[in-house]
């Protein structure tokens, strides 16, 4: 018999019973919650008179809509302008109250992002099923985990049950090989496996990250790249266990300690596929080629190396996709042919479940150290992922140095990533952004995203316009 | 949940690959504490010429008279035609309760995005995925004639066009049921309780580190 791939494996181990047709029951060891997608999940419960199948399996934080500003989020609810967002917390802190659900309120040191909270609490442990109603849950599985967005009735049917019906996906591997140059980060990687295979290219799929450059990669650094999974398709990315892995979660909060930690490690190495694992499908990458990423239309797939150009539609066989990129250059007033590195920017955003973590802040800071932010640039922020990271990029000073640089440096929280609170991009700007989403209005109304790693984000900001930050140390 | 068996009416065609969450129903109407009210929000940002807020009056708003929800002969459509990928972006559930709200109940496309596609079976509404030249061929049959209608009955799995041609659909079988007979899925899945007490009984068992609880080591 074949052997197992890590989805299998876990899949397998969480597996309660067989529904019907494709259809399975399986077992949730964790749900993360957040205001926007929780509200009309609890209200369920509460008509139906059901109560949590198992209370302390659930971690809440509200993020999406909180103010980022360090006056607005002093003053607690209060400081939420838009009455329907202070609502939308208010309600989070009520029905984790009623339900009995731990939160980390608005201004816990803890709060942050869900995706960055999670790890960081060891509150995502390798091998566990997790939830949240939030499709870039795929995050989670770069700690050896299945991790799966899903919608609000579905959260409200793990509170009540503890269980997901869920379809078993078919296995991918990606596997990245070779080392990456100097300066390509996991963010490359992944817009790069995005161009190639496509925003439905994972579509039915559980894509397995592999190969020499993922392992080199930080934890964090997984992070990043299984973030996105979602945007290749993939409801869920996981990436196997290994001593990086442990080494992360050593000593945080949620995670086993004692003789309770040596027995846990040794079940979680086991999490890798076998080698003579199937895998319905392989996409093969050499790490060596990739070069920073720039994507300039309107989906994370439109996408080209900083030394490239903004393909011609002209040449696109498939009349679809053509329009597809037609439609993407009139929204992002730019022009085919046009060189990656003449795109003139108007913002900056640094921040996101994608690429807000301490590696991310420190690559960052790093290039903008001693220099400043261009005058065309309106709006340069940094919005750390949560509380910690917060605290720890100002223990070691980074705040100083983006602020000196003539960013902003913010409280943690979405941000622009989407929107929702006040930090909006304007009609027709372009901003270098670290997040994941490039669509139309994702981060305002008819403004105009570009997603890149946190160094080519920091030097843009710098130079204006998009530079290859390999090269623009020298500048 | 509304119970779903046939379906007859008007075809809306949406000609645009890819279509996103955020085009389905943008962020700042998922303010919301409750699951109605968003149909009037549904293409927002196509459907209108200005930038909606949840508390906007819509009716004072100028329409992009080119926009499909906006031309006559679309209006009262219940079931959307579209291309690949339909509903890919976010998991927001708001999407599907949009797309609802307006009247739509059955979406035809050549491919959904999987969270989109699971999110409309909990909410009575049926996607179906046809093969890409189909799809192609009713965006032209819809094109051509005004009213163009179609058939859908799910017990058959069938889609009847207007000449009577009948097109055939797939459809697991666990959601066709649940569709035809408006379950309360957590109701069903709490008949198998036991099994899950056991299964989580085990479970503890083999991994006591998932049940130990964070919130308590932390102090919080
Ligand atoms: S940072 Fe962006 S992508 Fe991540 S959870 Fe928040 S809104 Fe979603």
């Amino acid at each position: 018999m074949a052997g197992q791939t890590l989805y299998d494996k876990i899949w397998e181990s969480h597996l309660i019973k067989q529904v019907e047709g494709d259809t399975a029951l399986i077992y949730i060891d964790r749900q993360l919650i957040h205001e926007v997608t929780s509200p009309q999940a609890f209200e369920g419960l509460r008509l139906a008179g059901r109560k949590p199948w198992r209370a302390d399996a659930n971690l809440a934080t509200p993020d999406h809509n909180i103010p980022t500003t360090s006056q607005e989020r002093r003053m607690g609810l209060e400081g939420i302008k838009d009455p329907v967002s202070r609502i939308q917390v208010q309600t989070l802190d009520d029905n984790c109250k009623e339900f009995g659900i731990f939160e980390l309120g608005m201004n816990d040191p803890r709060q942050g992002i869900v995706h960055v909270i999670g790890p960081e609490q060891g509150a995502t442990l390798p091998g566990m099923t997790i939830v949240c109603g939030d499709s870039h849950t795929s995050t989670h599985g770069a700690l050896g985990t299945l991790s799966h967005g899903i919608g609000t009735s579905e959260v409200e049917h793990v509170l009540a049950t503890q269980c997901l019906l869920q379809k078993k996906m078919k296995n991918m591997l990606v596997r990245v090989n070779g080392q990456l140059q100097e300066g390509v980060t996991a963010k490359d990687i992944v817009l790069a496996i995005i161009g190639k295979i496509g925003t439905a290219g994972g579509t039915g799929y559980t894509i397995e990250f592999g190969g020499e450059a993922i392992k080199a990669l930080s934890v964090e650094g997984r992070m990043t790249v299984c973030n996105m999974a979602i945007e290749a398709g993939a409801r869920a990315g996981l990436i196997a266990v290994d001593e990086t892995t442990l080494d992360y979660l050593k000593g945080r909060p949620f995670a086993p300690a004692g003789e309770m930690w040596n027995r846990a490690v040794q079940v979680w190495l086991q999490l890798v596929s076998d080698d003579d694992a199937i895998f319905d499908q392989v996409v093969e990458m050499s790490a060596g080629d990739i070069e920073p990423q720039v994507t300039w239309g309107t989906s994370p797939e439109m996408v080209a190396p900083v030394s490239g150009r903004i393909p011609y539609p002209a040449a696109e066989k498939d009349p679809g996709k053509r329009g597809n990129m037609e439609q993407a250059l009139k929204y992002m007033g730019l022009e085919a042919g046009m060189e990656i590195k003449d795109i003139h920017l108007d913002c900056i955003f640094i921040g996101s479940c994608t690429n807000s973590r301490i590696e991310d802040l420190r690559e960052a800071a790093k290039v903008v150290a001693g220099k400043k932010v261009a005058d065309e640039i309106e709006l340069a922020m940094v919005v750390p992922g949560s509380g910690l990271v917060k605290a720890q990029a100002e223990a070691e000073g980074l705040d100083q140095v983006f602020k000196a640089a003539g960013l902003q440096w913010r409280e943690p929280g979405c941000s622009m990533c989407l929107a929702m609170n006040a930090d909006q991009l304007g009609p027709g700007k372009h901003c270098a952004s670290t997040s994941n989403r490039n669509f139309e209005g994702r981060q305002g109304f008819r403004g105009r995203t570009h997603l890149v790693s946190p160094a080519m984000a920091a030097a843009a900001a710098i130079a204006g316009h998009f530079v290859d930050v390999r090269q623009s140390s020298q500048d | 949940m509304r119970k779903f068996n046939t379906q007859e009416g008007v075809v809306i065609p949406l000609d645009r690959a890819n279509v996103d969450t955020d085009y389905i129903i943008p962020k700042q109407f998922l303010k919301s504490i409750k699951r109605t009210g968003f149909g009037v929000n549904l293409f927002d940002e196509h459907r209108y010429l200005d930038r909606g807020e949840p508390d906007t009056d819509n009716s004072q708003r100028p329409v992009n008279p080119d926009f499909v929800l906006n031309q006559l002969r679309y209006q009262n459509a219940t079931i959307l035609l579209a291309r690949e990928n339909f509903g890919c972006g976010s998991s927001r559930e708001h999407a599907p309760w949009a797309l609802d709200d307006y009247g739509i109940r059955v979406i035809i496309a050549p491919s959904f995005a999987d969270i989109f596609f699971n999110n409309c079976f909990k909410n009575g509404l049926l996607p179906i995925v046809l093969n890409k030249d189909i799809v192609s061929k009713l965006f032209d049959a819809v094109e051509a004639n005004v009213g163009y209608t179609l058939a859908v009955n799910l017990p058959a799995q069938t889609i009847t066009t207007v000449d009577g041609e009948v097109i055939p659909f797939t459809v697991d079988e666990y959601k066709k049921h649940g569709l035809l007979n408006g379950l309360d899925e957590i109701g069903v899945t709490l008949q198998d309780a036991q099994t899950i007490e056991n299964f989580e009984a085990d479970w503890r068992e083999k991994s006591p580190w998932y049940f130990s609880s964070g919130a308590e080591s932390s102090g919080g």
